[in-house]
């Protein structure tokens, strides 16, 4: 099975720098997300009220929709809504042709990201500028985001530091953490002057009031959303929330969660466009609601809970497989755990499948998910539409994976099982010839010494020590 | 308190590390519980389940229910079995014929730890030399079962026994069952860190309550030359405090 996802592994493996610094960068998350929720009462009956809006969110999610097109465009807002990445470009396209604009602002989003965006509008010969800082640092090295909170995790310090060098040899050199963000300040904001659009992306969308919350560091989102004439907003479909009060208790879930923060820098609250007296604000803002596979996982009453996802990425934080592999190694927009649970659901088993199997299910993402997302269970889930041959499933690409030597083994294992008598009798011969056991198991044995089968099985030694076999 | 129990030994106990079961099964017969071991017994069904092949670990998993019928406690020396047959099998089985009788055994497994600690709450006297132990508690007993404390309990009634965890304790060991075969690399990986952070503590064993992990763990020290023992948790007990006379 040498797929694109096994040989990026053994390349993300080998890459001992880029690993340095995401468990560098893993482990200050980890930490600062544990002392942000110093009371563990506090901490699972906050979790307790996130999972049960979010849940409501999704149970009622085309309602809350049609709630929020209709507040929306109440306020001004005009509301598009796109099946696909490409209806969503497009649409963005056009808006831009509309308003004359040969550039955009963009502030991170990682629907953008999972629209292609930037490489559709740079086919168009528009340029598409990031401004948050970690987006300016990849888009400058010609990469994706590794981590959706930190899309430059993967990246120190020096190597940074040798990026702007080669960017913006005009500047003064920087060296020091203070030094590279005041010169990406003084660069961006020479971007900023005179664009006539922003795009941004959305943290939560109240159906109620028609406002757009979106949280930052950086002070460019708010930039991106006030400065141009025309703001877009882009966001998933299952980012809507029922009412304005929820939103406190998932705000302070999503920075606490991810970055340890009591509250972000800036908390974005849009309600419209600028009103007549007002100074400043676009003259136009536009929402985009993508759906791209996830009114597909809301019809599935368990694999649903995927949708309640705040992308706060705690799951990637606490992650054993993302800290060795970081988010290049998975492919796609989304990586870590909660990608191995969206993406295979997005682009369909037969091409993600394999992302679900990239798990020891170990349960740290669900013990840290602020909205209480069973993902091992949902990956445990996604294993079994793997390979199912039931016939009827909303999964897309489900059964695709399932071999014929897999499954052969499989069940040739589970009637021995099913058969004690056949399985003592196997597990006789095999103490019996343990002689004959090959000390090599590759791939096992590649790294470890093999196990040793014992002479006499437990149900030997059992029976020979005297414990009965029944009641 | 249970004057008798049942006790599942697991199949890589079974095949691979029967002095463990063995060691489990005489301290429960020290502590004065009547243990019965059915022949009956095979596998959880584990492996087939967390690999999507539901089907056959349901076949695997009935004969488990029909091989407890009584309605006595289960005991399992293994925080991941234990976690299968407790929290999986209601899932497992769920909307079948079985669903009320997975829900009723499942209500009965105890993780044997739990059971030692929390049921039978023994008394443990050991006649050992002073000792540092590494701990590995797996990743069911921290979060499916939430026993690793029971763990800790135990092994601290043992008076001479130093107990450490190892930098990052509570990260995954890399088995995961199928997972270590079918993601190799990645799995190596993290058993190579898992066991870099146990040689850094100095300990002359490594102690945990699942097999899965200690297979792992072990043959990765191992493959490295030197690092400490490796056992299960009832087999370091019962060495301890067990004098053949």
């Amino acid at each position: 099975m040498t797929t694109e996802f096994r040989l990026a592994i053994g390349a993300a493996l080998r890459q001992d720098r880029v690993r340095g610094n995401i468990r560098r960068a893993m482990d200050g998350l980890v930490t600062k997300r544990r002392e942000a929720f110093p009371d563990p009462q506090e901490r699972e009956s906050l979790r307790d009220e996130g999972a049960a809006i979010r849940a409501e969110s999704v149970a009622r999610l085309p309602e809350l929709l049609e709630e929020l097109e209709r507040t929306c465009t109440g306020n001004g807002i005009q509301v598009h809504w796109a099946e696909t990445g490409a209806d969503a470009n497009q649409i963005v396209l056009g808006i831009l042709r509309a308003a004359g604009a040969n550039a955009i602002l963009k502030g991170k989003s990682m629907v953008s990201e999972e629209m292609g965006l930037n490489e559709f509008l740079q086919r168009q010969g528009i340029e598409a500028l990031e401004t948050d800082l970690g987006e300016i640092i990849i888009q400058l090295a010609h990469e994706a985001p590794s981590h959706i909170i930190a899309p430059a995790i993967h990246k120190d310090r020096a190597e940074v530091a040798a990026l702007f060098r080669k960017h913006f040899p005009d500047q003064p050199p920087a060296q020091q953490i203070e030094e590279l963000t005041a010169l990406a300040r003084t660069v961006m904001r020479e971007r900023f002057r005179g664009m006539t659009a922003g795009l941004s992306g959305v943290n939560f969308a109240v159906a109620e009031t028609g406002t757009l919350c979106l949280v930052e560091n950086e002070g460019n989102g708010r930039l991106c959303t006030t400065l141009p004439d025309v703001h877009i907003a882009v966001m998933g479909i299952e980012k809507v929330v029922a009412r304005l009060d929820q939103v406190p208790t998932l705000l302070t879930l999503l920075t606490r969660s991810a970055t340890g923060q009591p509250i972000t820098t800036y908390v974005n609250m849009i309600s419209g466009p600028r009103r007549a007296g007002e100074k400043d604000g676009p003259t136009a803002v536009h929402l985009i609601l993508l759906d791209n596979g996830r009114s597909r996982i809301h019809a599935d009453p368990e694999l649903s809970a995927t949708l309640r996802c705040i992308r706060c990425a705690a799951c990637m934080n606490h992650c054993p497989v993302y800290a060795r592999l970081g988010g290049h190694a998975y492919g796609t927009v989304y990586p870590g755990p909660i990608g191995s649970i969206l993406e295979p659901q997005l682009q369909g088993l037969a091409v993600r499948g394999e992302m679900a199997e990239a798990s020891s299910l170990c349960g740290a993402c669900a013990e840290v998910c602020p909205v209480r997302i069973p993902i091992p269970r949902l990956l445990n889930r996604l294993r079994y539409e793997a390979v199912s041959t039931r016939a009827a499933s909303p999964t897309l690409g489900h059964g695709s994976r399932r071999l014929v030597v897999q499954s052969g083994i499989w069940r040739l294992w589970s009637w021995t099982c099913a058969h004690p008598r056949a399985y003592r009798a196997l597990t006789r011969l095999l103490g019996l010839l343990r002689r004959l056991q090959p000390t090599r198991l590759p791939p096992w044995t590649d790294t470890r010494e093999a196990p040793r089968l014992a002479p006499e099985s437990l149900h030997r030694q059992a029976r020979a020590a005297g414990f009965s076999d029944r009641a | 308190m249970p004057d008798t129990v049942y006790f599942f030994g697991t199949c890589l106990i079974d095949t691979l590390f029967p002095r463990a079961g063995l060691a489990a099964m005489q301290l429960l017969r020290r502590a004065g519980v009547r243990v019965i071991f059915p022949q009956g017994q095979t596998c959880c069904g584990q492996p087939a389940y967390n690999s999507g092949y539901r089907d056959e670990a349901r076949a695997v998993a009935r004969a488990q229910l029909d091989a407890f019928p009584a309605d006595l406690p289960v005991v399992v020396p293994s925080a991941s079995c234990a976690g299968m047959l407790r929290v999986q099998y209601p899932l497992l089985f769920a909307d079948t014929a079985d669903a009320a009788r997975a829900e009723a055994f499942a209500g009965r497994v105890v993780e044997l730890a739990d059971f030692l600690v929390r049921v039978l709450d023994v008394r443990l006297i050991d006649l050992g030399p002073p000792i540092r132990v590494a701990v590995h508690n797996s990743c069911s007993a921290r979060r499916e079962l939430g026993v690793a404390d029971a763990t800790m309990d135990l092994l601290g009634r043992l008076a001479r026994v130093e107990l450490v965890e190892p930098e990052r304790a509570a990260e995954c060991c890399g088995f995961g069952g199928a997972f270590s075969v079918k993601q190799p690399e990645i799995s190596a990986a993290m058993a190579g860190d898992k066991a870099r952070a146990i040689l850094a503590t100095g300990a002359a064993v490594l102690v945990g309550q699942d097999c899965g992990c200690l297979m792992n763990l072990g043959g990765t020290l191992a493959r490295q030359g030197g690092g400490p023992l490796v056992r299960h948790l009832a087999e370091f007990i019962w060495e301890r405090t067990h004098r053949d006379d």
